[in-house]
């Protein structure tokens, strides 16, 4: 597989049969008393192998919020999530990072790129996590990054390469361990237009090829033609889910994203 | 992980040149005063390192260092010599005399009478001369700082030169003639020391009924020292001191009553407590500044456990590098300092016990920066 590879718009896939994420009424409160703030206030989610589901809302609307209950970083208040049949609630600390370890992958809108590791060092974290002896992993991590077309960059430090090089790093590490869900927040909103498609194009390339289930939390309205569905969120509800003929809609009104 | 903690630490040249320069000037600051204070204190027993034959010092009760020997009745010695388990024991004098030297300037000795058969108590090294040619009439050996300082000769055009063997003294107005140049430890409490005979010495001192100021005694073979001293005690009546016991009493005195121990202690604290802020600030920023980083491993899925393990082999990497360069200043001020008569003394001890000073000021900054990465929501990494 390699970028070149890739399709450019992927006809939005129906969801498959088997649900990854099941949220239903999610709360989460930060602070107490007068100064609370309720991020999420009972939101319900499915979302299903092998699609890519995306997240969308004004800011402060719970997004990030939610893909932190979702991915395990974060403990809710009330409701029900369970992501691959488990549910963290039932997890100590030690198991939702193990959980974590194999289960998912991230990637993060500043990229999170340990700046002192090469580019494959990088890579292979996730691995080295799992307990992959090192030259084990760093032959893994080569093997991605060459399908992302970074295979020359290998001991190159983070900070030699451009945003969408870096991204597309990134974009590895989160997948070098084979996790069945990846949870993305803001892939592009760092990126220029031509980078933020291509690193999409590389996202549902690889969403497709492994079989991944993938959230990503999204302000860019341009990168909507990548969704399978988008969820839309306000006030810590999920408000909307627009799919087939509205999700076409939705992608030609990116300058009034979402209708609003 | 562990091999990607030490490059996560040391990647970043600047930062860990940073790190490394902190840790090091906290490990040159606890090394290189207690060391110091190490090189003083030691010289509060030189007397008693300069006569290694001593196995106890018989004295008086009141005695409190080395140079406050009070006279003791010649019977103390015979007394001492028919205890059970002495092998031998000599007398030993010791007092502050006056010397008149050629210029017909004036200067307080400390005369140091050793017995005439054996000259057991006598110098161990020896520059110029012999210590058998203390058996020379009029004959003193002197030491080398003295001969070189305070017992120079000025000769005629005005210019100085050090004592040398053929030299002659008046000690006490007894004529006295230089046999010998010997070395000895540095002392705490310096003053120009000449080695003579016992019988001699006494010649030197003005008269008095009691004249000696120790007996030195010999144990014979695989006797208990400690238990020897005390059956001379309670056989002469004075007191009997193993040579160890004696030179902890002097330096307990010294300490005490100098202020050396406040005023160094102070600084080793001192030495400790910036250390240990600048260690733990050192660290802090480290963290504080890669919380994003830890943050994301966490989310990974780096447990707690392994993220602690990363800090203390990042903390104790390196801290250990830093003591090493540290440690390795201090003793390089050390040599540089010795030549204008610095104490300075860093045995190992002193290297293991600043080693593990310096591990518990790694482990209290590690435990503080840990604190904050054990409270870091991996959540983190979804802030921008």
């Amino acid at each position: 597989m390699t970028t070149a590879t890739m399709p450019t718009q992927p006809p939005a896939r129906p969801p498959s049969g088997d649900v990854v994420v099941a949220c239903k009424g999610v709360t989460k409160t930060y602070g107490k008393g007068d100064s609370a703030v309720r991020a999420l206030r009972g939101v319900d989610l499915s979302v299903h192998k092998g699609e890519m589901l995306m997240l969308v809302g004004p800011s402060g609307c719970g997004k990030t919020t939610l893909i932190s209950v979702v991915a395990g970083v974060l403990d809710r208040d009330g409701g029900d999530c369970s992501v691959l049949g488990k549910d963290y609630a039932n997890m100590n600390q030690a198991q939702k990072a193990a959980f974590r370890a194999v289960n998912v992958g991230f990637v993060f809108q500043a990229f999170n790129l340990i700046p002192t590791l090469t580019i494959a060092e990088n890579v292979a974290v996730p691995l080295l996590i799992n307990g992959v002896p090192r030259a084990q992993a760093l032959a893994r991590a080569k093997e991605v990054l060459t399908l992302v077309g970074l295979g020359d960059r290998t001991k190159d430090e983070p900070r030699k390469l451009s945003g969408g090089q870096q991204q597309r790093v990134a974009i590895s590490r989160a997948i070098v361990h084979k996790p069945k869900l990846l949870v993305c927040d803001e892939p592009t909103s760092a990126l220029d237009h031509a980078t933020g498609q291509k690193v999409m194009e590389l996202l549902r390339g690889v969403a497709a090829g492994e079989d991944l289930t993938l959230v990503v939390v999204t302000h860019d309205a341009r990168i909507f033609e990548f969704a399978d569905r988008i969820a839309e969120m306000d006030d810590g509800h999920i408000i909307r889910i627009i799919e087939g003929q509205g999700l076409r809609k939705a992608t030609h009104v990116a300058e009034n994203p979402l209708g609003k | 992980m562990i091999r990607l903690a030490i490059k996560m630490i040391m990647g970043d040249r600047l930062k860990y040149l940073g790190l490394l320069i902190g840790l090091a000037f906290a490990a040159t600051l606890i090394t290189q005063q207690a060391s110091i204070f190490m090189g003083y204190t030691r010289r509060t027993w030189a007397f008693i390192d300069d006569t290694p034959h001593a196995d106890i010092w018989v004295m008086d009760e009141q005695v409190r260092f080395t140079e406050d020997s009070k006279p003791l009745q010649d019977v103390v010695l015979y007394r001492t010599r028919g205890v059970p388990g002495v092998d031998w024991a000599m007398p030993m004098y010791r007092a502050q005399l006056p010397v008149r030297l050629a210029d017909g300037s004036l200067e307080m000795t400390n005369i140091i009478g050793v017995d005439d058969a054996t000259l057991l108590g006598g110098p161990v090294r020896m520059l110029d001369g012999s210590l058998e040619d203390l058996r020379q009439a009029d004959s003193v050996i002197v030491e080398r700082r003295a001969a070189e300082g305070d017992l120079k000769i000025t000769q005629a055009d005005g210019t100085t030169r050090p004592l040398r063997v053929g030299d002659t003294l008046s000690i006490n107005d007894n004529a006295a003639r230089v046999v010998g140049i010997c070395d000895t430890r540095d002392p705490f409490y310096w003053q120009p020391s000449l080695y003579t005979t016992y019988s001699r010495a006494l010649q030197f001192a003005p008269q008095q009924r009691k004249l000696m100021s120790y007996v030195l005694v010999g144990a014979k073979p695989g006797e208990d020292v400690n238990a020897l001293a005390t059956r001379i005690s309670d056989f002469t009546g004075e007191k009997a001191r193993t040579a160890k016991d004696f030179a902890s009493l002097t330096m307990w005195y010294t300490l005490i009553n100098t202020g050396i121990l406040v005023n160094f202690g102070i600084t080793v604290a001192l030495g400790f407590v910036i250390g240990l802020l600048v260690c733990g600030q050192t660290f802090f920023n480290y963290v504080v500044d890669n919380a994003r980083y830890f943050g994301a491993l966490k989310a990974l899925g780096v447990t707690n456990v392994k993220l602690l393990a990363m800090i203390f082999t990042q903390v104790l990497v390196v801290g250990g590098l830093g003591f090493g360069l540290g440690a390795g200043c201090a003793a390089i001020t050390g040599i540089l300092l010795k030549p204008v008569g610095v104490g300075f003394f860093m045995p190992w001890q002193l290297l293991v016990g600043s080693g593990v000073g310096m591990l518990l000021i790694c482990l209290a900054s590690a435990g503080i920066s840990a604190i904050n990465i054990l409270r870091l929501e991996p959540g983190i990494v979804f802030k921008s």
